[in-house]
């Protein structure tokens, strides 16, 4: 057990939540982050669907590594990624109908989300399986972390709801006499880019090394 | 063997692509009947919640044969044909000219009242939007309807989906004595004719697509609708 | 011929693959450095773009699709249904046409093949060549010239987002950001502006344009309020109808 989670390898499965997120620092895998974050529980779907096909498919590359030829790679990668993305994609509509409807195309697009094909090339290609599965599964959370993120201010200012109940009461509402109104905005997609940019913001002031000259 | 080489290559490709074939196929195979069930139930949930009955998926199926007493099929001209009205995939009739669809009728009986549930199909701003309206016995006046959507904005088009919007359509009138008036969708919290409910606020197109949507369906079946 | 004109104006302006979708987001970002090199990767995408979403129509509507397969098997096959398989389908079609177009491209310009590099095998998995074929198949469009045009508005609607982008980014060297925002931080917060700008063209709906006699179907009115911001095109719009 120690072997397993030694300090390298715990590396591996956390340093891909903040100081080497896969979104904000690598800046991979933002295609699909944003479209599906106007509410907290697509994007919580979302997250563990590219968390389960990243570590699945780092662990397989990982262990086919030494039998791809070189030149049908690409292919191959694509090929192990697509056929993970459609089970996932079978799972949600067999089991989970609600969510998949919510997120129609996007879970097709986890095939060609960054994360997924830089971490096999820069990672799993060069590593044993056990690493890789924990370097997918952290970088799969440091997708999800930043997604909900984003989908808890888009959703508790711009509809005034978390997971769909509602947090800020009826009464305040302008309609209903009171002053508040919900921020339009905040569910217009153009919100969720200005929101990454505010989160890098935050983040490299307070990771100085990351800054960019 | 040699890695690079064009045979291993070749071999190496074949044996991925039949491995690959296999798994998905028992996937697919094995979840077919669960995804098709899913999409049943979900079709079955939106028909009774035109006529104001909330169901789950598990209890649709039952509610839905305890008051969908009647289906039928009409053509352009409002006459009945054979087949089944479930099994129409309003969809792909919308694609077919006017006068070649196949138009599902759903009669329920709601605690003694006869309902009439029609499908309906149309564009919002980003996709296509449907749903289902259901008429008293009298053919003219609403009694619920029901909307979806692929892909309006949340919290703007999107909002056609809430309850707040749906209950405005209720006891509304389609015709104005013999003339089709079908129902108007008026700006700014302005409603007040027997025929005109309120657009939401930030989702005026969409709003628009739901009243053109009503007023294309409802045309198409005045034949049936003025059989009195 | 309205219809795919609509089609064209819509994809490039409205459905915007950057601005409404956010599809490609990672060579946007990474390429998008100076205008010349993000001119020639808007290039290869719409070239891209206009092989692969015909061929995955075609390959849909005539063998994937519940029944598709009819033309060629008869009345047996239209319970077959492969439409599992379409996302590897498309992939796998993708990575074809872009091997393609890199050895098209190596061969007849070497200069831009230099300067495109890496990014070029990487249009493979450029989500905007995924999602598009993807919103082909959602949309489920009526002939196969429909699909071409929504392919090559997308590409053009792409590669002026990318030019933008770049051109802003050029400027951008000589401001005085905050230090944790250069970079990455205020190409999103920049692009998030644009896509803002970019909404107001919501409704623009060119299949208005002239009164269709045989299809007397109403349609949604403009009204120029969709958006909280108001704006002139559609206005324009609204006029012309």
């Amino acid at each position: 057990m120690s072997v397993l989670f030694s300090a390298k390898n715990r590396e591996f499965l956390l340093g891909p939540l903040s100081k080497n997120n896969p979104v904000i620092v690598q800046v991979l895998g933002i295609c699909s982050a944003l479209a599906v974050t106007a509410k907290l529980e697509p994007a919580i779907v979302m997250g563990l669907s590219v968390t389960a096909v990243t570590a699945f498919s780092n662990v397989i590359l990982s262990l086919l590594r030494n039998t791809i030829p070189t030149r049908i790679r690409i292919i191959v990668q694509l090929v192990v990624v697509a056929a993970l993305v459609i089970i996932v994609d079978q799972l949600l509509k067999a089991y989970a109908y609600e969510v998949s409807k919510q997120l129609s195309v996007y879970v097709g697009l986890i095939i060609t989300n960054c994360i997924i094909m830089g971490r096999i090339e820069a990672f799993a290609l060069a590593n044993k399986p056990w690493p890789s599965l924990l370097d997918g599964i952290g970088n799969g959370l440091g997708y999800t972390v930043i997604l909900v993120t984003i989908a808890f201010f888009r959703e508790l200012f711009g509809s005034g709801t978390l997971f769909g109940c509602r947090i800020i009461p009826e009464s305040w509402y302008i309609v209903n006499g009171g002053f508040y109104s919900n921020n339009g905005l905040m569910i217009m997609p153009a919100m969720a880019l200005i929101l990454v940019g505010l989160i890098i913001w935050a983040h490299r002031s307070k990771n100085k090394d990351l800054i960019e000259k | 063997m040699n890695k690079q080489g064009n045979t291993y290559t070749f071999l190496y490709s074949m044996i991925l692509v039949v491995v690959v074939a296999a798994l998905l196929s028992i996937v697919s195979l094995s979840l077919q009947p669960r995804q098709d069930e899913n999409r049943q139930n979900e079709k079955r949930q939106n028909i009774l919640s035109a006529i104001h009955i909330s169901s789950s998926a598990e209890n649709s199926a039952e509610l839905f044969n305890k008051y969908i007493k009647e289906q039928f099929i009409l053509n352009a001209k409002g006459e009945k044909t054979n087949g089944k009205a479930f099994n129409i995939d309003i969809a792909k009739e919308y694609k077919k000219a006017a006068d070649q669809r196949e138009l599902p009728v759903f009669v329920a009986n709601v605690d003694g009242a006869t309902k009439y549930i029609l499908p309906i199909y149309g564009a919002g701003l980003w996709g296509p939007i449907w749903g289902y309206i259901s008429l008293d016995d009298n053919k003219t006046t609403i009694y619920g309807t029901f909307f979806d959507h692929s892909g309006e904005t949340p919290g703007l088009g999107a909002e056609i989906t809430t309850p707040k919007f749906n209950e405005q359509f209720k006891s509304k009138e389609i015709f104005s004595g013999e003339r089709l008036t079908s129902i108007r969708i008026v700006k700014g919290g302005n409603a007040s004719g027997s025929n005109e409910v309120d657009a939401i606020s930030g989702g005026t197109i969409t709003s628009k697509g739901v009243e053109a949507m009503l007023k294309n369906y409802l045309t198409y079946y005045e034949p049936f609708l003025k059989q009195r | 011929m309205e219809n795919l004109l609509n089609i064209f104006v819509r994809s490039i302006f409205i459905d915007n693959m950057i601005f409404a979708y956010f599809l490609g987001m990672c060579s946007y970002l990474a390429v998008s450095k100076t205008v010349k090199t993000s001119f020639g990767l808007g290039i290869a995408v719409i070239f891209v773009l206009l092989i692969t979403v015909p061929v995955n129509y075609l390959l849909d509507n005539f063998v994937l699709k519940a029944g598709a397969l009819e033309w060629l098997l008869g009345s047996d096959a239209s319970n077959i249904d492969l439409s599992f398989l379409s996302f590897i389908m498309f992939i796998a079609i993708i990575a074809a046409m872009v091997q393609l177009v890199e050895m098209i491209v190596e061969k007849f310009a070497p200069t831009l093949y230099n300067q495109l590099g890496i990014f070029l095998p990487l249009i493979a998995v450029n989500c905007a060549i995924m999602g598009a074929s993807l919103f082909m198949q959602q949309r489920d469009y009526a002939s196969v010239w429909e699909a071409t045009t929504f392919g090559l508005g997308s590409g053009i609607g792409w590669m002026l987002a990318i030019v933008c982008i770049a051109a802003i980014r050029e400027k951008l060297k000589y401001s005085d950001i905050p230090a944790p925002l250069r970079g990455i931080g205020i190409t999103f917060i920049v692009t998030g502006l644009m896509a803002i700008s970019f909404m107001s063209f919501l409704g623009i709906d060119l299949s208005k344009l002239k009164p269709q006699p045989v299809k007397t179907e109403a349609t949604a009115q403009i009204t120029p309020d969709e958006t909280t911001e108001s704006c002139v095109d559609m206005r324009v719009a609204a006029k012309a109808e």
